[in-house]
């Protein structure tokens, strides 16, 4: 359990996926500029990584890894090399269900994330939790907890940004650093305040 | 086709680059440029992956029905990114250990969409290869300028090789630590924007907010 829970801060604060793996950068920084919109895409962002990181993590033990399809009667077989391609699967199929069931049974929550849904798709941040969960031998526990929090995590990070560009707009900024370059100057600085979070361990 | 191919070719490099007016593939961008190696294997995996998929999309394109177009295109990106990575696993192991996750995720590079998206649905199977390698170049040029700051400055280097003796080995200059650490890669991209936009006026977006002069009583 504590090795959970420090899992859990260590996603969360120490290897933010935004600020210190930069996944995810291109939604982060395209839909950074209002706080409502941020927090709607952050939610969505965090369903969609709890729900994909196990999932691969079952699909990765039950069918892919070498010797996983011994059930089948292929002790030999190691199908590796196949993970790109199902994770992306995975991913692209669980976000078209996702869709699908929040328009049938919650018509609200639906309408609120709708036009984030398809985004998530290409979010380089779920491809990524996934990516790290396979490299880092997570087991399906470890798994649901780095997805969780690890979107949390994610969630919290556009969620402060949108609110420093939605007072940034006031401010007398030099032509040539409007809009895009100042949004990287301050993603930098949140990065270093991020970094600060290193070496808090439970 | 009112544009040739070289204007095809050099456009994205400064005018219409992926990164800094676009805005597509700036994950990867940051993390892989602590080193110019690491981020010269990355924009040649990347212009290839660009290159192709482009490509194969274009040859494709009046095959695909639009209601499943997304899943054919992430068939045939992550098809190529599999390649890559295979062969990068064989061949420059060190790499692709240095290069983790990454390679795996030029499949949700925006670049990669974006131009299957924009350009190759549209237009023929050479036209498309060769803005896939112009927009690979581009992002590249911003891959390797960003790189060439951190790795110099970071650790007194270049490819590896010593330019700058550092203070522990018993030179003169005192890397500064702070380069190698991701939040750098955010400034020196934010940086390099303001010095494209002030070079080239017409890429400045416009205030959302205008300041007003008002005058003293």
């Amino acid at each position: 359990m504590e090795a959970l829970l420090s899992l859990a801060v260590k996603a969360i604060f120490v290897e933010n996926l935004a600020l210190s793996f930069f996944l995810g950068m291109c939604t982060f920084i395209a839909v950074s500029k209002k706080i409502s919109t941020a927090i709607g895409l952050g939610i969505s962002v965090m369903i969609v990584q709890a729900i994909t990181v196990p999932a691969n993590n079952l699909i990765l033990t039950y069918l892919l890894a070498p010797g996983a399809l011994a059930w089948a009667g292929f002790p030999d077989v190691d199908l590796t090399f196949l993970g790109l391609i199902s994770y992306i699967g995975v991913i692209a199929a669980l976000v078209q269900i996702l869709e699908m069931v929040l328009d049938k049974y919650f018509p609200p929550l639906y309408n609120a994330l709708g036009i984030f849904l398809p985004l998530i798709t290409v979010n380089c941040a779920i491809l990524g939790g996934s990516l790290f969960m396979v490299e880092r031998d997570y087991g399906f526990a470890e798994a649901a907890t780095y997805g969780l929090s690890s979107g949390f995590g994610w969630a919290l990070a556009i969620t402060a940004m949108a609110g420093v560009r939605e007072k940034l707009k006031y401010s007398d900024i030099p032509d040539g650093l409007q809009g895009l370059g100042i949004t990287f100057i301050t993603a930098g600085l949140m990065a270093l305040a991020f970094m600060s979070f290193s070496g808090v361990k439970l | 086709m009112s544009q040739t191919r070289r204007e095809m070719l050099l456009d994205p490099l400064v005018d219409n680059n992926p990164i800094t007016l676009q805005v597509l593939g700036i994950c990867s961008a940051l993390a892989v440029t602590s080193s110019l190696k690491v981020a010269l294997v990355m924009t040649i995996a990347v212009t290839l992956v660009t290159a192709f998929s482009s490509m194969f999309i274009s040859v494709l394109r009046n095959q695909i029905p639009s209601s499943i177009r997304i899943i054919v295109q992430m068939v045939i990106i992550a098809s190529l990114v599999i390649l890559v990575d295979q062969v990068l696993k064989a061949y420059a192991f060190e790499i692709s250990k240095t290069l983790s996750v990454f390679v795996g995720l030029i499949i949700t590079n925006c670049i990669v969409m974006g131009r299957a998206e924009a350009f190759a649905m549209k237009n023929p199977p050479v036209a498309s290869f060769i803005d896939g390698i112009g927009n690979g170049l581009g992002y590249g040029l911003i891959l390797m300028l960003v790189g060439f700051v951190r790795e110099l400055f970071g650790s007194g280097s270049l490819f590896g090789v010593t330019i700058l003796e550092t203070v522990n080995n018993g030179g003169w200059y005192v890397p500064n630590g702070m380069l190698l650490l991701p939040p750098s890669a955010f400034f020196i991209i934010g940086l390099l924007i303001w010095a494209f936009r002030t070079w080239k006026p017409d890429q400045v977006e416009e205030r959302e907010h205008k300041i007003q002069v008002v005058e003293a009583h």
